[in-house]
């Protein structure tokens, strides 16, 4: 995290876009002291600033969050490093990223917790850590919410693998109830999965794949909400896939359930089809589905049954990628294409407006895990600000990626929409060349 | 992902019908008795991950038949226990001088990945549950040898298909000359999803309706273990599907009965029909070599 800057920035002439405040106008934003100090329409803000950045043609945003990041330490530095992986999430817009805990090994105590977020980490974005649900991720042993919060875990997950019985959920709901903490859940039955590297249908059985069926992550959403309930615990579905479990979380959301989900980049913009020839860039989990559940996908994102566009990025080694397909790694990269990829595909592609697009990676995200002045440019908020140009097409190039793998699909991919700068704290975490 | 070097083979489902009818026509000019030395000097790698016997040997016998080196190298005795990756497996390979790799692997679609990083062919000697293209191959060439043509005929596959890169192949290459294909046996081993494999696929669940008026019977091996919890049990199978001389009588009079192998006598088949005249499961093995020696041929540019 770096420092609360110590001067004052005028960010002038952006269109600015909080749907928290309602904001869809121009504005000028006035940062100091690590705080949104002033936000007012063109040139109305009096006084000078220590220096100001030229926001023309550009649209400003409160921060993006992402829910959903392995940054991969402790453990697997040779995939990423807190400080490779949050300089990738400022190339991207993300001033904030929670981190997942399927490191090794596994951030189940508030120890780890508290070393993800030491200086010594190097991070460029705020980093909030998301603590495992049960001892070791196994399922088993509820670990303690408690002392987690109090460290700085902002979510309990097992994610990377469901939590499957059911009264091991229905505790960790309870628990965390008491603790107002989310339990994120990473929905797959997989009793139903075991060997399957692709979701089930015709390109699984044309390439000769054991294919994941779609009701074995719609089974354990209906569960979880019916758990949710009846507990009354905050339930955050993970990286939604299919359109079976948009209605189970839609229906919940209509009981006031309090559940909240989250998809991802690449569910809104490719299908299993895309897999190809076995490209292991295109394998991961839960995996591209079919056209049907793009469409009830993107359905879902216009109609608020989703909350947030989350990355799950996920990096892996080359050595690691250039496998059999079935026994590559589960993931992909995601940072640096989120935005790009929601402008091209919902707003350009599916005319899902603009202010929409941000509300997704801002005031979703920061109510989910209830992160308190941030996703909001409001007077007095921290201030994270993502500026970027919703109209600049680029093209993404993974060889200058800031993350330390490669392992994405849309290498090459030519996109609109580009971040220009990522401010943290008031200060500068990302500005483009 | 590079292209696949000139060559090779990988499947069927991409290659064109003029490609597979040239591959046909070489294999049958192709003499095993007074063979030319297309392969002379050609050092052939047969990369087994699986155990393999007419695959296996008849590739060797096709490599050796054309004057060219067979080298077998099994996963067992060989670095790859050691933990060494395919792709290090395949460069290490090519650098000993290898100038084509016949691969035999557990993992769909290995053979894509050696050839997208490799500049030698490499040829699919069944991947997984995907692709078995040389058998499917001799397996045209087979049922061309008493058929004469493919267009109109009726052809039933029986059995575990899920599991089957023997009827994907099959279903790809007969499909694209026009051959009606029915798929036959239990949901666990025929999914609804497998009629979407190819042009002019469809499935049933009776075998009676599979093989009435058929001209070509494929049959496929029931692994025991796979019964195992399913729905279905061993009897139940073979009370359903098990092909008998009775149930043979419903196809064309001159329908030939064709098996991938092994056989398992009085599982998917009674012995009486194995060794009936209308069985050509024998032939099939023998057509394995000018089939595969067409394909090393075709490998390096010989045909």
């Amino acid at each position: 995290m770096s420092e609360r800057g110590n001067s004052s920035l005028l960010i002038r002439g952006g269109h600015v876009i909080d749907p928290m405040s309602g904001i869809n106008a121009p504005m000028d934003v006035l940062l100091a002291d690590g705080v949104v100090v002033h936000i007012a329409p063109p040139k109305k803000i009096r006084g000078g600033a220590d220096a100001t950045f030229d926001a023309r043609g550009l649209v400003v945003a409160p921060g993006f969050i992402d829910l959903h990041v392995h940054l991969r330490e402790p453990g697997q530095s040779y995939k990423e490093t807190i400080a490779s992986g949050t300089a990738a999430a400022a190339a991207g817009g993300f001033t904030s990223v929670c981190c997942m805990p399927n490191t090794a090994p596994v951030v189940d105590s508030a120890e780890w917790v508290n070393w993800l977020q030491r200086p010594e980490r190097g991070a460029v974005v705020n980093v909030f850590p998301i603590a495992a649900a049960t001892v070791d991720s196994t399922g088993e042993q509820l670990t303690d919410f408690k002392g987690l919060k109090e460290a700085g875990a902002v979510a309990v997950t097992d994610d990377g693998k469901p939590i499957l019985q059911d009264q091991i959920m229905r505790d960790a709901l309870r628990m965390a109830a008491e603790q107002d903490l989310p339990v994120i859940q990473h929905a797959e039955d997989t009793r139903l999965t075991g060997h399957c590297s692709m979701n089930n249908g015709p390109t699984a059985f044309r390439l000769g794949l054991r294919g994941m069926p779609a009701a074995a992550e719609a089974d354990i959403v209906e569960r979880d909400v019916r758990l949710s309930a009846d507990t009354g615990g905050r339930l955050h579905v993970a990286h939604v896939s299919t359109a079976d479990a948009l209605k189970a979380i839609r229906r919940g959301k209509r009981a006031r359930t309090r559940v909240t989900s989250e998809v991802t980049p690449h569910h809104f913009t490719l299908i299993d089809e895309s897999v190809g020839e076995y490209d292991s860039n295109h394998k991961m989990n839960p995996p591209l589905r079919s056209a049907a559940d793009r469409e009830a996908i993107v359905a879902a994102l216009a109609d608020g049954t989703v909350d947030a566009i989350a990355s799950d990025h996920a990096p892996h080694a080359i050595h690691e990628k250039q496998m059999e397909f079935e026994r590559a790694p589960f993931g992909i990269t995601g940072l640096e294409t989120a935005l790009g990829l929601a402008i091209t595909q919902l707003h350009a592609g599916r005319k899902i407006p603009l202010t929409r697009i941000v509300e997704l990676f801002t005031a979703g995200p920061a109510r989910v895990v209830e992160l308190k002045g941030r996703g909001t440019l409001a007077r007095g908020s921290f201030a994270d600000l993502t500026i970027f140009d919703p109209k600049k097409q680029w093209r993404f190039e993974a060889a200058k990626s800031r993350s330390k793998s490669r392992n994405t699909p849309f290498d090459g991919w030519k996109l609109t929409g580009k971040v220009t700068a990522a401010i943290v704290g008031g200060r500068f975490a990302y500005r483009a060349d | 992902m590079k292209k696949a070097a000139r060559g090779s083979l990988l499947g069927i489902e991409h290659l064109q019908r003029d490609e597979i009818l040239g591959l046909l026509r070489a294999a049958r000019r192709m003499n095993p008795q007074r063979p030319r030395p297309l392969l002379r000097r050609k050092r052939i790698i047969l990369l087994f991950y699986e155990p393999s016997t007419r695959t296996r040997s008849s590739f060797e016998i096709a490599a050796k038949t054309l004057g060219g080196t067979a080298v077998l190298v099994q996963s067992s005795g060989s670095s790859i226990e050691k933990g060494e990756s395919l792709l290090d497996t395949g460069y290490t390979l090519r650098a000993v001088g290898a100038d084509a790799i016949v691969i035999r692997h557990p993992n769909a679609g290995a053979p894509h990945l050696l050839a997208a990083n490799l500049d030698i062919p490499v040829i699919n000697a069944g991947d997984g549950m995907h692709e078995h293209p040389s058998q499917a191959l001799l397996d045209a060439y087979t049922i061309l040898t008493h058929k004469k043509k493919f267009a109109g005929l009726k052809l039933a596959i029986i059995g575990d298909i899920y599991h089957s890169r023997v009827a994907r192949s099959a279903c790809h290459l007969l499909s694209k000359f026009g051959v009606a294909i029915t798929l036959c046996g239990s949901p666990e081993f025929v999914p609804e999803l497998a009629a979407t494999i190819a042009h002019g696929v469809r499935v049933t669940r009776s075998l009676e309706d599979a093989i009435q008026g058929v001209d070509v019977i494929m049959l496929l091996r029931v692994q025991k273990e796979r019964l195992a919890g399913k729905n279905i049990g061993l009897d139940d199978y073979i009370t359903r599907y098990q092909m008998t001389p009775e149930r043979l009588k419903l196809a064309k009079r001159d329908a030939i009965v064709m098996h991938p192998g092994p056989i398992i006598r009085g599982l998917e088949l009674t012995g009486e029909v194995a060794d009936c005249p209308q069985s050509v499961i024998v032939e099939e093995v023998a057509s394995g070599v000018p089939v595969r020696m067409a394909i090393l041929a075709r490998a390096m540019g010989k045909v």
